[in-house]
This record gives structure tokens, C-alpha cells and sequence, in this order.
């Protein structure tokens, strides 16, 4: 009685719809919805316009899709420098690191992306797991230190991020911040501690802590602070803010997000950061890295690409306007900064950092989500 | 002396197109669960104990709990706020109309911010009080300061439901019972309230549900809800498949709380027919000696609402200005944000016509289950739909991933239920009566639909349209993976900027955002004042 013929529905419905009456509305919806139309086609992803993928990497040119967990605020200049160099057609699609990963992995074959560039190692790794990533060239690899690329070649390092101790500097003097993150499960930190155990950054770091001392001590270490009744935010950021807000004391974040208070608020900003150093876990430095899809569909253009982003002039730009760490040789950090050698980092693969999933479930152990 | 023999099932008598049409829009509705069943299959069953485990559990009842206090404290500002700007003599009505309302398009993770700034420990509240010898003053954050941040976001949408239904209802029924003897305050109780009823709860429901989906304003606020659980399933491991059980028992919640309000409002079907259908204006209420202690209400509600995020805004472009940075107007996103928004409001409209004309006209067990059904991913947070659609649509429609039509279709579909609220609660008030009479005097169901209904619907029309816009132009992760690429709307601008700590490049998109609004919300109160 309800559903038998399909075919009604065309014929009844249809003709129901199309004679929307509302008067002075009814222009307005016909005019948005060819504008509409017209931005759909117009802007529609340049997929159909690009050649196959088989061409020789010879020289590169057509168009190129990047998804960037990096925001535009941070490589938007950079990229656009790429565009006009080598008269490649970028498309970039801008959106978090992790959402990312997880849409090129939905997209499956269909990914129109040809490279990823994101945030944090661990996003590649889970990437590179599924197969969804090309191995790079050995003279692309070989730019950066071993330390900072994947050993199956699938990734490469661009810049470093590294993990430190911000405090809040109306409070503490640096010389007395503790020299081992191990420290701060002391509860003379009690109520002190910020901290964004959500974010993937956080994550890489206790991943570290677990390569290095082991599961147990990575456990214990996170029960400690979590004695410590730390507060707990969503990201690196607001971590900062907390601290410039007086709510904690101390927070354990990447050591960039201070660069860019400093630089918009000015130098009353009351926070600095303290690098840990010494080869402690809170050390590490993770790298912010790039990797050609497997689906690519122009892998030339993503080849000279990936080797633009590991140029002296694009390490340079990262030196100077994220305030990240240059990976390659003869590019100096930021003077503000200690230099890369002296934060040292602790001799861990990067590539081991993808074992997210057991450190989620370290975390949730410990109780601290 | 309202009630109506029970219907038992009308849904026999439901027209054969009006039936498929809603039959098909709840199919759309529910593709995300199809994709949600087709990940939770694949779960290694080693890991389940990562979702299945007690602390789920109380995630769970921590949610329910702010659902419900978000839910008790929209119907508490919305509806005397709704009444006040439509039916008393208030200073400054009309601009109140419009200022109670813009509060719905400012992001949550942005009046959360804000929040902070404010009302932190160290926030500027505290340095107004430092010469007082205020050296902190208690945290804010947890699910105090969650409840009151999403109270504040969302309570627009019972205030423009409830608008919609003071704005069709027949004073003549108020009228009558005044002239009767009953007093206004008694006439309001027994008459208005239960005339507003379906509507207010209506509006609560999706103020609700906004609060199961949100995640800006738990994650800054340290709340520890079920949508953020979702969240750090994927961003921490990837796993689509544990992310996709959670969103699943979500879906659960969703359903139960959609359910609950069928029940509270199928007691109010006895008020069909309420619908002004003369020309005459409702009379205006004097306030009196309560006009000072409303209008302080209203200062009070848009001054945490919208003047504390939008100085928030001001204060980040005077500092970012302060230190150099040029100010940031970004016409093509403010563009962009109206399209998607427009486009997405025009279409839900379109879409939620079937299912709400259906529940209020034909009800019946089926009708109320493809409603429910319809409300499928309006409380999952944006993240699970994205992927949902880009799963879906790779695989399905490749013609059409990451185009504007694609992006404006998903907000639709995921965003109707705020049209069908507004749209089924006019058309019960509305009936079929009118319609029947112009049936009898010759006119086709189509045309008398379109002559008679369709006008009266109207004001219901206009305020799902608008709260689908103010919705849309602040969604953020829909935007950024399903847009055409390279595609950036107002909330893509401010996120790009916030999220790395930009906030003065964050304050030109977001004051636009606010102005963008403001005008839609004037505009549409205009249109619908003078269709009176």
C-alpha cells in the first residue's frame, strides 16, 4: 500500500518541488542556486585535467595536490613561492594533521592527493601502514639526518619541533627549572602542571618515553602527574595561554607556540621556554614531514616538491617565520633559539613513534583520559 | 475541550509523493550509519576493551548530564527572551530581535576562548579586580563553564523556534480567553505556553543535541564529553573503526533524546489549528514596572553572549594592530561562507518540507520514525560526518567529492533538523483545515498546499532557512576536508589562524563572521515583519 511503485515518486515529486512558491524568494533560490552551480563547477578538484601518472619525472609541471596539516597562516607564503618558482598549479587543502591522515585513508585509491604534508611524524607512519605511501629517492632522503626520516624511505623530515618545559616566567627563574622531565612528578608541582594529553604532539613525546625507559616507567612517570592534579587542555596553545593566564605554572608544549606570543603580544608576554636537553624523553624533537602518495597523479611535481621544502631558501623560511628547527646542513636556527645540537634531542627512530595506538592505551591506563 | 479523537495510524491517508519524498530524505539521513556499521565491523576485537571499558560509561552519563542542563538553560533564556521581542513593548524590540539571535553563528571554540580571557583566573575580569586586591579569582572550566558557553551559543535556537510560533499564533485565542476573565499571567500559562510547547521543545532539542556534537567548547573548557572521546580515538590512533563504535552509541543517545521530545510533544496536538490566519496584529503587552528588570535580562543574556566574544575579537585586532599586524579582510571567505550557508539553508528547507509536513499531518509510528531517523548526524560531531561522506562519496559519486554541491548537500542533510523543527511545529498549528477549505472550493491539493499553507508556514520557513545559515558559516571541519579544494569560508580563516596562536589574523574573519550574521538575522526579521 505505501511503497509499491517507485516509479510514482519521479512523476508526483518532481514537478511538486520545482514550483516553490515564495514570491521575491523564489528569485533569490534560482539566483544562488546557479551561482551556486557555477562556483561547483568552476572550482571543482583539477583531477580530470591532470596526466597520467606514468610520465617520466624529467621535468615537473601540470598541477599538484598538497594536503597540509600545516596551517596556512605557517606555509601558505612558502607554497606560493613553489607555485611562482616552477610554474606548477598548486591545490592545497589545509585541515588538521590527524583529520588528514584519516581522510586519505577513507579516500583509499581515490585520493586525489599527490603529496602529504603534516604536522608530526607519527600521522605519516600511520599512512606509510597502509600503504598509501611511495618510497622517496635515496638524494631526497639523504638530506636530513637519519634521525629525521622514516627508515623505509616512505617520509623525510621538512623542520623540527621540540619539546619543552614553558613556565611562567613572573614565577620561576630557568636556572632552576628541573634538567629531567622525570621531575615533575614530584608534588611540589601539585595543582602547577598544564598540559594537552589529547594532542598528537603530547603523544610522540610519551611514545619517546616509552622506546626509551620502557612502558612501565612511561606509566609510571604519566600516574606521577596525574598525582599532581595537572590541569588539562586541548592543545599547545592553550596550554601557553593558561600559563600567561596565571592557571598553571608550567606546561609541557613544542617550543614554537612561544615565538609567535612573543612576536604578536611583545616581550611582556610572562612565559619563556626551557629546553630540557641532556637526552631526557621531554627533549625529543619530532620532525613536521612530507610523503609522497602512493595514488599520486603527478609524482614528478610531488617529487620537486617535497625537494623545494629541502631547499636552503625553504629551511630558511622555516628558521625565520615558524621558528622551527632547519633540518638540513648550513641552515642556522633562529638565533632566539639554542641551537639544534644542544637541545639534544634523545637517540630515538622517529619511525617508532608510529605505535600511537599503545600509547593511547598507556594513557588511558595511567587514568589521565 | 481542544482534544481530538487519538489518531491511530493516519499514515494510510498520507498522499503516495509526500511519503516517498520523506521516506527518501530519511534515507539520506541515515548513510552515515551504514558507513559507521561498515568501520565498527572491521574493529580488531583485541582493542575493543579501548572503547568497551566502565570509564565509557561515565563519559557517557557526564554527557547526558550536560545535555540536560544545556537543554533546561536554552528553554530558560530562549523563551522569555522570544516573547519579549515579539510581544512586549520592550526598548529597543527590534534590535533585541536581532542581537538575541547572532549569538548562534559565533563558533563555540570562540565564545570559549573568549570565556577564558575573561573569566580566567588571570583574565581581564581579574585585572578590573587587581586594584581591589583580587589577586585570581576560581577557575572557570569544567561543566559549569561548559553548560554556560554552549547555553550561550545555542539558546538562539529556542528564542527564533519560539519567535516562529508567537509569530502564527492567533492572538484571537488569547484574546478569548482574556475576555473570558482570566488574567494575563493565567491566559500565558494555560493558553500561550501550551500553544508555544512543540516549538519550545523543539528548539531545546537541537540546543541538545549541538551540545552531544560540540567539541570547541568541551575540549577548551576541559569537559570531558562523548564527542571528545571521538575525537581522541582518531586523532590518537587513527582508528576509524574504535571512533566509529563510540559515534555509534552517540547515534544511540541521539535517538533516545529525539524520542523523548516525540513523547512530550504528541500532548500537544490538542492545540491544532491555532494559527492566525487573520490579518490582525497581537496586541502589545506593557511591561510597566517590569520593563527595567527585561531590558537588564536582555543586556545581561547579549552581553555574555555576544559582547564578550565579540571584544574578545575586538581586543585581539587592537593588540595584533598594536604590534604591526595588518588587518586581515577576506572578502572571498566571507563570500564563500555565504554560499555554502545560503545553499545549505534553501536545501534543508527543501529537504525537511516532506518529513515535517508528514509527522504533523499523517501521524503515525512510521512518520515519527523517519523523523528520528532524520535527526541521524545532526548530534555526531562534524569530524565522523566528513569522513563519512568522504567515504561515501569516493566510492559512490567520485564526480561530485569535493565540490560545493557536495559540501552544501552534506550541510543539509546533516543540519535539517533545525528546519524541521520550526517547519513541523508550524504546520501542527497551521492544520489542515485551511487547506481543506480551499480544496472544497475546487483548487488541486498542489495548488491549494502552495496558495493557502505554504504562506502561513512561511515565518517557520524563514526561521529553519536562517538557523541552518548561522549554523552552516560556522562549521569548521565539514568545511576543511569536504570543500572544493581551496576553498576557505570564514571559519576556516579564523581556525587556520587560531589554531596556531595568530589571534590577530584570526580577528578579521571572525569580526566578519559577526557582521555577516547580524545582517541575515536583520534581514530575515525584517522579511518577516513584513509579511504580517
Amino acid at each position: 500500500m505505501t511503497i509499491r511503485q517507485p516509479p510514482d515518486y519521479d512523476r508526483a515529486v518532481v514537478p511538486k518541488q520545482s514550483r516553490f512558491p515564495l514570491r521575491p524568494a523564489a528569485r533569490a533560490t534560482a539566483v544562488l542556486l546557479i551561482a551556486l552551480l557555477a562556483v561547483a563547477c568552476g572550482s571543482s578538484p583539477g583531477t580530470a585535467s591532470q596526466q597520467p601518472a606514468s610520465e617520466a619525472p624529467a621535468s615537473a609541471s601540470g598541477s599538484l595536490t598538497v594536503y597540509s596539516g600545516r596551517s596556512e597562516s605557517l606555509v601558505g607564503p612558502l607554497l606560493e613561492r613553489f607555485e611562482t618558482e616552477t610554474g606548477i598549479d598548486v591545490e592545497v587543502n589545509y585541515a588538521g594533521t590527524s583529520e588528514l591522515a584519516a581522510t586519505i585513508l577513507e579516500e583509499g585509491d581515490a585520493s586525489p592527493a599527490d603529496v602529504f604534508f603534516g604536522q608530526d611524524a607519527g600521522a605519516l607512519g600511520a599512512l606509510a601502514a597502509e600503504g598509501r605511501l611511495a618510497a622517496l629517492p635515496q638524494a631526497t632522503l639523504d638530506k636530513v639526518d637519519e634521525r629525521f626520516r622514516a627508515d623505509d624511505g616512505s617520509w623525510v623530515g621538512i623542520s623540527g619541533r621540540a619539546r619543552v618545559v614553558a613556565f611562567d616566567d613572573r614565577i620561576h627563574d630557568a636556572a632552576d627549572m628541573p634538567d629531567s622531565i622525570a621531575a615533575y612528578t614530584d608534588p611540589q608541582w601539585k595543582g602547577k602542571i598544564g598540559w594537552a594529553p589529547t594532542n598528537a604532539s603530547f603523544q610522540s613525546f610519551v611514545t619517546a618515553f616509552r622506546l626509551l625507559e620502557g612502558d612501565d616507567a612511561a606509566k609510571a612517570w604519566l600516574e606521577g602527574v596525574q598525582a599532581n592534579e595537572p590541569k588539562v587542555y586541548e592543545g599547545n596553545d592553550a596550554v601557553l595561554n593558561a600559563i600567561a593566564a596565571g592557571e598553571v605554572e608550567v606546561g609541557f608544549i613544542n617550543h614554537y607556540y612561544l615565538m609567535v606570543a612573543l612576536a604578536e603580544q611583545g616581550d611582556t608576554f610572562p612565559v619563556r621556554n626551557h629546553f630540557i636537553g641532556g637526552e631526557d624523553p621531554g627533549a625529543l624533537v619530532n620532525v613536521a614531514s612530507a610523503g609522497i602518495l602512493s595514488t599520486a597523479k603527478n609524482p614528478a611535481a610531488a617529487q620537486a616538491f617535497v625537494d623545494y621544502l629541502l631547499t636552503q631558501e625553504s629551511q630558511e623560511y622555516f628558521a625565520n617565520e615558524t621558528h622551527e628547527y632547519p633540518l638540513i646542513e648550513g641552515v642556522p636556527a633562529n638565533p632566539e633559539l639554542p641551537a639544534l645540537d644542544e637541545v639534544s634531542s634523545p637517540d630515538i627512530d622517529l619511525s617508532d613513534l608510529s605505535d600511537l595506538e599503545g600509547t593511547l592505551r598507556l594513557i588511558q591506563d595511567a587514568g589521565v583520559l | 475541550m481542544f482534544r481530538s479523537p487519538r489518531p491511530v495510524s493516519m499514515l494510510g491517508r498520507a498522499p503516495r509523493p509526500l511519503l516517498l519524498g520523506a521516506l527518501a530524505v530519511a534515507g539520506l539521513a541515515v548513510l552515515p550509519l551504514a558507513y559507521l556499521v561498515i568501520r565498527a565491523l572491521e574493529a580488531d576485537p583485541g582493542s575493543l576493551d579501548l572503547v568497551l571499558r566502565p570509564r565509557t560509561a561515565v563519559v557517557a552519563a557526564s554527557t547526558v548530564g550536560l545535555a540536560l542542563l544545556v537543554g533546561a538553560g536554552t528553554i530558560a533564556l530562549g523563551v522569555p527572551l522570544a516573547w519579549l521581542t515579539t510581544r512586549s513593548d520592550l526598548p529597543g524590540r527590534r534590535a533585541w530581535a536581532v542581537l538575541t539571535v547572532v549569538p548562534l553563528a559565533i563558533p563555540s571554540y570562540v565564545t570559549g576562548f573568549a570565556f577564558l580571557a575573561t573569566f580566567g583566573p588571570r583574565g581581564a575580569l581579574q585585572g578590573l579586580l587587581a586594584p581591589l586586591g583580587v589577586e585570581r579569582i576560581p577557575s572557570f572550566g569544567g561543566l559549569f563553564g561548559a553548560t554556560l558557553v554552549l547555553v550561550l551559543v545555542s539558546y538562539p535556537d529556542v528564542v527564533l523556534a519560539t519567535r516562529a510560533a508567537l509569530a502564527r499564533t492567533d492572538p484571537a485565542v488569547e484574546d478569548a480567553a482574556r475576555l473570558l476573565g482570566d488574567r494575563r499571567s493565567v491566559v500565558f500559562r494555560r493558553i500561550t505556553l501550551p500553544i508555544l510547547a512543540p516549538a519550545i521543545a523543539a528548539g531545546a532539542l537541537l540546543a541538545v543535541l549541538y551540545a552531544l556534537s560540540d567539541f570547541g567548547a568541551v575540549s577548551l573548557l576541559q569537559f570531558d564529553s562523548f564527542s571528545r572521546a571521538i575525537y581522541v580515538q582518531y586523532r590518537a590512533s587513527f582508528d576509524r573503526s574504535l571512533a566509529a563504535i563510540l559515534s555509534l552509541m552517540l547515534v544511540g543517545m541521539t535517538f533516545a533524546v529525539a524520542w523523548g521530545e516525540s513523547r512530550v510533544r504528541s500532548r500537544a496536538s490538542a492545540f491544532a489549528g491555532t494559527a492566525r490566519t487573520s490579518r490582525r496584529p497581537p496586541s502589545t503587552v506593557p511591561l510597566g514596572r517590569w520593563t527595567w528588570p527585561a531590558f537588564a535580562f536582555c543586556v545581561a543574556v547579549v552581553g555574555l553572549a555576544l559582547v564578550v566574544p565579540a571584544g574578545t575579537i575586538g581586543w585581539w585586532l587592537i593588540r595584533g594592530i598594536g604590534q604591526g599586524e595588518p588587518v586581515r579582510v577576506v572578502v572571498d571567505a566571507a563570500l564563500n561562507s555565504f554560499l555554502a550557508g545560503g545553499g545549505a539553508a534553501l536545501t534543508a528547507v527543501m529537504l525537511a518540507l516532506p518529513v515535517a509536513l508528514l509527522v504533523a499531518r499523517y501521524p503515525s509510528p512510521v512518520a515519527s520514525f523517519l523523523e528520528t531517523a532524520a535527526f541521524t548526524g545532526y548530534a555526531l560531531p562534524g569530524i565522523v560526518i566528513a569522513l563519512a561522506v568522504v567515504f561515501l562519496s569516493t566510492s559512490a559519486v567520485p564526480v561530485l567529492y569535493q565540490t560545493l554541491v557536495l559540501l552544501v548537500f552534506a550541510y543539509a542533510v546533516r543540519f535539517m533538523p533545525q528546519a524541521i523543527g520550526t517547519v513541523r511545529a508550524a504546520a501542527v498549528s497551521v492544520g489542515p483545515r485551511v487547506e481543506e477549505a480551499g480544496r472544497t472550493l475546487g483548487d488541486g491539493p498542489v495548488r491549494a498546499f502552495v496558495r493557502l499553507t505554504l504562506p502561513l508556514l512561511r515565518p517557520a520557513l524563514v526561521a529553519g532557512g536562517a538557523l541552518v545559515f548561522l549554523t552552516t558559516v560556522k562549521e569548521l571541519p565539514m568545511a576543511l576536508l569536504l570543500g572544493p579544494i581551496g576553498f576557505d569560508t570564514l571559519a576556516t580563516e579564523i581556525w587556520d589562524a587560531a589554531a596556531e596562536g595568530f589571534y590577530a589574523r584570526a580577528a578579521g574573519p571572525a569580526a566578519l563572521l559577526l557582521v555577516l550574521s547580524a545582517a541575515t538575522v536583520a534581514v530575515l526579521l525584517r522579511n518577516e515583519e513584513t509579511t504580517r
